[in-house]
């Protein structure tokens, strides 16, 4: 007997311009009891509109159209708003994505973990706070007793995943949704999470729903796979089966999507010219009210030395809060840095972009994390491509309307697409755009700030491929910033370590665990989950050392 | 309740008496731009050269203007107003007994308004896109477009004329009983209730339905919440800021803006005071009266702001 069963489901969703569209087209899949189910697959994939479906939810603008989903022995598609909400929290729970904005705000902690329990009058409310703070314990969270009696912005981001499982298990559900409940975390708060929401889950006996598009990640908690494109499973089977004889192609260019055949051999003889670049001398630089020594209130920059070669591509590498977009933003003089130089061939840049010369704001340019925002949403993509070529190369008619032509086609995007705008393209064509703007002021370097972190494994990986072409051709040198270590050892030649504002150490790509000889390099290296079932409980590391080094 | 509130406070209270300052003297300013000359008028037309002379004397008008403003502020301070032109009486006076009627008037109607609207704005935000709420949205609408002189005007119709339910001037029946009391503020009351509330119902139900739609409301809908938990336990709280800002601009309007209703109803407030001010060019009335509304909109508003910095847990914690 299956806890739960989904047979055959159609879910339609009214687009906002009045089309009607599937969305999932005909899923079917059972999860025993005790088992931990991962849905995985991009964004659009349908994966966590199934995962609601398992609570009787359908978000704004969708509907059910046919099929069944049964739980615990309830049809949770016909099932009466009234049926449905007796069994959310008490037979199936839901960890969000971002307890950041799963939590409200204006209430306490403790408040919101036993609201289940007095929703549902499951037990008195002292029971349920006693309960809540074993849960804490189990959580391996930090004072179980008090923290309850704080606001959610009271504690960092993997406590607040942790109280949202916590939320979640409140009731004693029979099978727990988490949706992509370590995305917005920082690998080395990842590991600490993973690890308690597993022996949480296996010690209750609970069967789970895990969604994520981070194959490595599923791979250390989940019992059965389940590959989803298009609202269509692709592929399931065991964790071992996915991972390791993936049959479906669109697994396997998931699989390959994660493991970038590390660094194609570029050509050596491109850096000929050789020569810095582009030169960081000695930068601090923050945010806030500036003090009477010119000090701002936050130090985000102590004293950041870095060095592009020409022809050669820079990683920068953090966690969140280290300091590695701030640096870009210096580089770039969007935030002129309180002391120390920018120097781009050898020159110092003034501090502001304001008083840079064309020629020099020409050399350097700055591709955006936030494609969607990056680009203006009442502008076409040529004339946002466009811009550049008039106002750095004053092209005009016939040479510009080709110039467009040629940089459409450099990014792998069809030519008519000019005359589109930002909101008709996906989020890969969109970065391809941003790429193509840069790319039209004929750039020496790019900072690249995160550009492949709001984009699925797959197309991350084709943007990762077009910028290596991209600097064969044109002679390019990139700054390349990321929280994602695998992308950066992809297309780097070195890679700069930060941390809390200050470099920690600068390595060669090839072999960067191997050379690491920080403590905290090692510990964010080794914090990165591996396409291996067993890579989580191997894994051996001092709380007590990751707790220090975030606090450091 | 901690230190970086206080100094959020105080900020706020400090921006509103510098508001207050400069209104006042625009309020001087605009009154001392006024046509004509004071003395003259007073003394009419058959005047001698040599009486004006000593009134404007008397009544300090040959002083330049800027040391009437900082002795009319100075008075202020200390609650002198001035004296009125026209009757010799202190304006303090004047305004004292119709500033009770007006605040009595505005605190019944804020009394039925504000819950009227209050639960209005919830149930439709609640039952969105019902009949219900269909109804109410076109009914709010509705009213917003009628002028208060129609609504009024059809009031004093319908009960007064027609149904012959309700005296037609709010004073000068008599006030023995609850019940004569209760007749005479019915129709001022329903009057405002229906200008300052649609405002209102408007602004709490965008309020609500915004925060409606934030993650930790869908949270709780996946806890098994019934609607009227999410609304009341979850979206409310973190809807009180905005709500609070639009029932200050809304019963501001009850100090200062019933100068219509006052008159259909001949309502002894400060509103009809301040009209009579202008048609007897009676400057330290007219100052004092458009100091009097600038404070409570000032109180009103500042209010707000204090329950908004209060209600936001990051600031207080």
């Amino acid at each position: 007997m299956n806890l739960a069963e989904i047979r055959d489901l159609h879910l339609g969703a009214v687009t906002d311009s009045g089309r009607k569209v599937e969305i999932i087209k005909g899923v079917s899949l059972d999860i025993a009891p005790g088992e931990i189910v991962a849905l995985i697959g991009e964004s659009g994939s349908g994966k966590t509109t199934i995962a609601l479906s398992l609570m009787g939810h359908v978000r704004q603008g969708c509907h059910f159209e046919s099929g069944s989903v049964t739980v615990d022995g309830t049809d949770m598609v016909t099932a009466n708003e009234t049926a449905r909400a007796r069994m959310r929290g008490t037979t199936v729970a839901y960890v969000p994505q971002s307890a950041a904005a799963g939590f409200n705000p204006a209430k306490k902690l403790m408040d919101q973990v036993v609201e289940v329990a007095k929703i549902h009058s499951l037990m008195p409310l002292d029971q349920a706070r006693a309960k809540a703070v074993d849960i804490f314990r189990a959580l391996a969270l930090p004072d179980p007793e008090n923290i309850g009696d704080r606001y959610p912005h009271q504690v960092s981001g993997g406590q607040l995943q942790r109280l949202a499982a916590a939320m979640a298990l409140i009731g004693d559900p029979k099978l727990v949704i988490f949706d992509e409940p370590t995305t917005a975390l920082d690998v080395t708060t990842q590991i600490e999470v993973l690890r308690a929401f597993k022996s949480v889950m296996k010690n209750g006996g609970m069967a789970g729903v895990y969604v994520s598009h981070d194959l490595a990640v599923v791979a250390q908690i989940a019992d059965r796979i389940i590959v989803l494109k298009g609202g269509e499973i692709q592929e399931q089977g065991s964790a071992t089966q996915i991972l390791e004889a993936a049959g479906h192609p669109y697994t396997r260019s998931l699989l390959s999507a994660f493991k970038p055949d590390a660094r194609v051999a570029r050509a050596q003889d491109v850096d000929q010219l050789g020569g810095i670049v582009l030169a960081a001398d000695q930068i601090t630089a923050g945010y806030g009210p500036v003090d009477r020594h010119g000090r701002p209130h936050k130090i985000a920059l102590h004293q950041v030395s870095c060095n592009l070669e020409r022809g050669r591509n820079l990683g920068v590498i953090g966690e969140s809060g280290s300091g590695k977009s701030t640096l870009a933003r210096c580089m770039a003089g969007l935030l002129p840095p309180v002391s120390g130089t920018v120097s781009l061939g050898g020159n110092d840049l003034a501090p502001q972009v304001q008083r840079r010369s064309k020629e020099e704001l020409r050399r350097l340019q700055i591709v955006f994390q936030l494609a969607d925002t990056a680009l203006n949403p009442a502008q076409s993509i040529g004339d946002s491509i466009g811009r550049p070529l008039r106002f750095y190369h004053c092209m005009k008619g016939g040479a510009y309307d080709a110039r467009i032509a040629e940089l459409l086609d450099m990014v792998r995007l069809p030519g008519a697409m000019r005359h589109r705008l930002p909101g008709e393209l996906s989020g890969g064509q969109k970065q391809r755009v941003n790429l193509a703007r840069a790319l039209a002021a004929n750039p020496e370097v790019i900072l690249c700030d995160e550009i492949t972190s709001a984009l699925d494994t797959v197309v991350a990986a084709a943007v990762i491929d077009l910028l290596k072409e991209l600097q064969r051709d044109l002679n390019l040198s990139y700054v390349f910033i990321s929280h994602d270590l695998s992308t950066v050892e992809a297309i780097c030649d070195d890679v700069m370590v930060m941390h809390h504002g200050r470099v920690v150490e600068t390595l060669p790509a090839a072999g960067l665990h191997q050379a690491a000889r920080d403590p905290y390099s090692k510990l964010l290296f080794a914090s990165v989950p591996k396409l291996d079932i067993g890579w989580l409980d191997r894994l051996t590391q001092d709380p007590d050392f990751t707790a220090a080094m975030a606090a450091r | 309740m901690n230190s970086k509130v206080l100094s959020l406070i105080a900020g706020r209270i400090g921006v509103a008496l510098v508001t207050l300052l400069i209104v006042s003297f625009l309020v001087f300013a605009a009154t001392e731009m006024l046509p004509g000359d004071v003395a003259q008028v007073l003394l009419g037309q058959a005047a001698t050269p040599e009486a004006v002379a000593g009134l404007r004397e008397a009544m300090h008008l040959d002083q330049p203007a800027i040391m009437r403003f900082l002795g009319w502020l100075g008075g202020m301070a200390h609650g002198d107003l001035g004296h009125s032109y026209t009757n010799r009486m202190a304006v303090s006076e004047l305004i004292g007994t119709r500033l009770g009627n007006t605040m009595k008037l505005a605190a019944i109607t804020a009394a039925v308004a504000v819950p009227v609207a209050l639960s209005l704005g919830i149930l439709t935000a609640i039952w969105r896109g019902s009949l219900f709420d269909r109804a109410v949205s076109t009914l709010v609408v509705g009213v917003i477009s009628i002028p208060e002189f129609m609504v009024a005007t059809l009031a004093v119709l319908i009960f007064a004329v027609w149904l012959g339910w309700l005296p037609a001037l709010s004073f000068g029946g008599s006030t023995d009983s609850i019940w004569d009391i209760l007749r005479a503020y019915a129709m001022p009351v329903i009057t405002l209730t229906f200008v300052v509330s649609a405002q209102m119902i408007r602004m709490t139900r965008a309020a609500v339905i915004e925060t409606m739609k934030a993650p930790y409301v869908e949270m709780a809908l996946l806890k098994g919440a019934s609607r009227s938990r999410m609304v009341l336990r979850h979206a409310l709280p973190n809807a009180i800021g905005p709500i609070v800002n639009a029932m200050a601009l809304s019963l501001s309007y009850l100090l200062g803006g019933v100068i219509i209703v006052e008159t259909i109803f001949s309502y002894p407030g400060v509103a009809k005071l301040m009209v009579d001010a202008v048609a007897t060019r009676d400057l330290p009335l007219i100052q004092g009266c458009a100091m009097i509304f600038c404070l409570g909109y000032l109180f009103l508003i500042t209010i707000a702001d204090v329950v908004a910095i209060l209600s936001n847990p990051r600031l207080r914690h």
